[in-house]
């Protein structure tokens, strides 16, 4: 009896100790609003935001709601932090696994590299390429074509875009090959399981994944055919590419800066994953007769990966978060859209500035749940 | 639980009401603000980052502008001494939040006056000390000379959490040209990119445009467009709910522009005291009891003329002498064309 009390009484302090600050603080803003004549309240969120923005994944202007508005700024955010993972994974890796090269100029190309770039406060690297691009690229008439068809400039990254016919087709011929991929991996699976015999799964899903397509647009009737920019005079030294897809350069400063940043904090964590996997692990390995690749499939990245996740899941974290640094560049994520100017303009702090806090913390914990779902999976299964 | 809460509050604000009750003046009871101010022995100033003419701080630290007068014409009123002044640079999404929480108890910060600002957010404004409006920056070298020149597709530099967002917006849709708005959070951005040739045009208030022509690499490839898209009253701002502390700041302002008015400035307003003219009398402080209604002695606005200047001088000494304007527009005095008009101090 005395025991258990002796467990519940401080929870139960710890807990009211909670509740008071939280209403404590709750009590105050409330007081303090209603001596100030500010409103409380959520209504705004369906009122015409009246202001544009530059660059949107779905369709908005100014006559749309603040809701729209913070729908705009999210996915913003979300794209700069899904482009800059995918980057600095990819990077990440090559760099951690060069870092532990045996050739003395790569293994000393990304040691520099990942000390020069993690040593640097990220607003700076932002500033830097952002605004040296800026200097350095040349104004739409000026720019050389690349291929003929991009065009790198001062105004943004301008691609052809794509204009589909019967693109429903196309998309279904996608998803056929990667199901049909997908059922011969576990035939080829169960083959190996039951005849010990290895089929060629690679190639046979290369092979697949370009066919299909390819087939539909020769029987399918899909066709595909590209949107060129043109040049675009608007005053006698201004000009601008029309046509195509065009990326703010905002964009591109942003997903370099934030990608070249945690790629070399990605890199530390798949070196100590790497080293991490005992050298009698690699030996054994190749003396039961396993080839380099197959020592490094089977045997060596399997265990990494356990090492190499939970620290690689922060820094995915941390890059969603340090997407919010766009503001000072002017790419309009969630903080310049929405705690930026719909809060200016609406004058609703508390409650903008909560809903911000609120998407981080939802985006955040979509990652870890996502990324120890992934680590889970990949863990070692006692039996 | 709240409930009591709120009793005991009330309780305690009774109680306390009771003991300054005999301990203060009228007005200087009413205005938390002021008495706080009195204490600390300074004025607590929300101005900008640095926008020259209106509140730019020196290498030194030291800050001018008429923004930052208005500050130093209360410091001077209240507490006898212009330079008791602490100034807080803030940016333009910051500034509001600054003032309603108590950081600040003015906001001198070339601010625009609008419905939504003074009646939604617990802001009061209390005067103009600018009159200005939204224009254009372009390259001289476009070879535009006018906003009808605009095309579809023009790329237009800003800042964020201005009205100049939502002017730009409705310009360009009057117009029906598509545009593309870059807004960053901080003018020196704003102005850097515009530098290097990220947009087309560059725009803010008019006042801003000419400020910020002077920090590009080359300020004589850029000129300002004629027109002008919107009204920008520009104004100190104070919390709501503390009308002797608005009406101080608003009478300083005043005081300044009237004294202007009246010929009064700051080598010549001691010896006004003899006037003839009983307005100019009252402006000094040799007449009247014009102090009294703040809980201010009667010399409060002579000293804010001595110590700062009538609104003409400083005009002159932070716009029309620095060369950003020049040519004073509807900023001159009503009776000499323009549209500075401030009610009688009597």
């Amino acid at each position: 009896m005395n025991f258990k009390l002796q467990k519940i009484v401080p929870q139960l302090v710890t807990v009211l100790a909670v509740i008071l600050v939280f209403g404590f603080f709750s009590y105050n803003a409330q007081v303090n609003m209603e001596n100030r004549g500010i409103d409380f309240g959520y209504g705004f969120l369906s009122q015409e935001s009246s202001f544009d923005v530059q660059f949107s994944l779905i369709e908005y202007d100014g006559s749309h709601s603040y809701f729209r508005a913070y729908l705009v700024g999210l996915l913003n955010t979300i794209l700069v932090s899904v482009i800059g993972i995918i980057f600095a994974t990819i990077l990440g890796v090559i760099v951690g696994v060069a870092r532990l090269s045996p050739n003395y100029l790569i293994n000393k190309f990304a040691a520099f590299y990942v000390e020069f770039f993690r040593n640097i406060p990220l607003l700076l690297q932002i500033f830097f390429w952002y605004f040296a691009a800026l200097r350095a690229l040349p104004l739409p008439q000026d720019a050389d074509a690349m291929f003929g068809v991009f065009f790198l400039t001062i105004k943004g990254f301008y691609v052809p875009a794509f204009v589909w016919e019967n693109f429903n087709v196309f998309f279904y011929s996608i998803v056929a090959a990667i199901i049909a991929i997908v059922v011969i991996r576990i035939h080829a699976r169960k083959v190996q399981e039951n005849e010990g015999k290895q089929l060629p799964v690679l190639w046979i899903s290369i092979g697949l994944i370009f066919i299909l397509p390819l087939l539909s647009f020769v029987i399918g009737g899909v066709s595909l055919s590209f949107e060129i920019p043109k040049l675009k005079q608007l005053a006698t030294t201004s000009f601008i590419y029309e046509g195509g897809v065009s990326l703010p350069p905002e964009l591109i400063a942003l997903t370099l800066s934030l990608a070249l940043y945690t790629a070399t904090f990605i890199a530390e964590c798949v070196r100590a994953g790497i080293q991490g996997v005992g050298k009698g692990q690699k030996e054994a390995a190749a003396s039961i007769g396993l080839n380099p690749n197959q020592v490094l499939k089977l045997v060596v990245m399997p265990q990494a990966l356990r090492i190499i996740i939970p620290p690689t899941t922060n820094q995915y974290l941390n890059l969603t978060k340090n997407s919010s640094l766009a503001a000072a560049i002017a790419y309009p994520d969630l903080v310049l859209v929405f705690a930026g100017t719909a809060l200016m303009q609406t004058g609703k702090a508390i409650e903008i500035v909560s809903i911000t806090m609120l998407t981080y913390l939802s985006l955040s914990i979509s990652i870890s749940i996502l990324m120890n779902w992934y680590n889970k999976r990949i863990a070692i299964k006692e039996k | 639980m709240f409930k009591y809460l709120k009793q005991l509050t009330s309780l305690v604000a009774m109680v306390a009401v009771l003991f300054t009750f005999t301990t203060e003046t009228m007005a200087a009871k009413k205005s938390k603000t002021l008495k706080n101010t009195q204490k600390k022995g300074f004025v607590r100033c929300g101005v900008s980052q640095g926008l020259p003419g209106f509140s730019n701080a020196d290498a030194a630290g030291n800050w001018t502008g008429i923004d930052v007068d208005v500050c130093r014409a209360v410091a001077a009123a209240v507490l006898g001494d212009a330079n008791k002044v602490k100034f807080t640079p803030l940016s333009a999404k910051e500034r509001f939040t600054a003032l309603t929480s108590g950081e600040i108890d003015i906001l001198s910060r070339n601010t625009t006056w609008t419905l939504s600002r003074d009646a939604d957010i617990g802001l009061t404004f209390v005067g103009v000390n600018f009159y200005d409006g939204q224009g254009f920056m372009v390259r001289k070298s476009s070879g535009i000379t006018s906003t009808s020149q605009f095309k579809d597709g023009i790329s237009a530099c800003t800042n964020i959490g201005t009205t100049t967002e939502l002017n730009m917006r409705d310009f360009f849709n009057s117009k029906g040209i598509s545009y593309e708005p870059v807004a960053f959070e901080k003018a020196d951005e704003v102005v850097a990119a515009y530098d290097a040739g990220r947009c087309d045009t560059y725009t803010t208030d008019k006042s801003g445009l000419a400020a910020q022509r002077t920090k590009m690499t080359n300020p004589d490839d850029h000129i300002v467009l004629p027109e002008t898209v919107s009204k920008e009253p520009l104004g100190p701002v104070v919390r709501q709910g503390d009308s002797v502390w608005e009406d101080i700041v608003r009478w300083s302002l005043n005081a300044m522009i009237e004294a202007e008015e009246y010929g009064i400035t700051s080598a010549n307003a001691d010896s006004m005291k003899t006037s003839d003219n009983p307005a100019v009398k009252r402006l000094v402080g040799a007449e009247g009891e014009l102090g009294a209604a703040f809980g201010l002695d009667n010399e409060w606005s002579l000293r804010i003329i001595k110590q700062v200047g009538n609104y003409g001088e400083s005009y002159k000494r932070n716009i029309a002498d620095t060369g950003i304007l020049p040519d004073r527009g509807p900023n001159e005095l009503w009776t000499k064309g323009g549209i500075l008009y401030v009610p009688p101090a009597r």
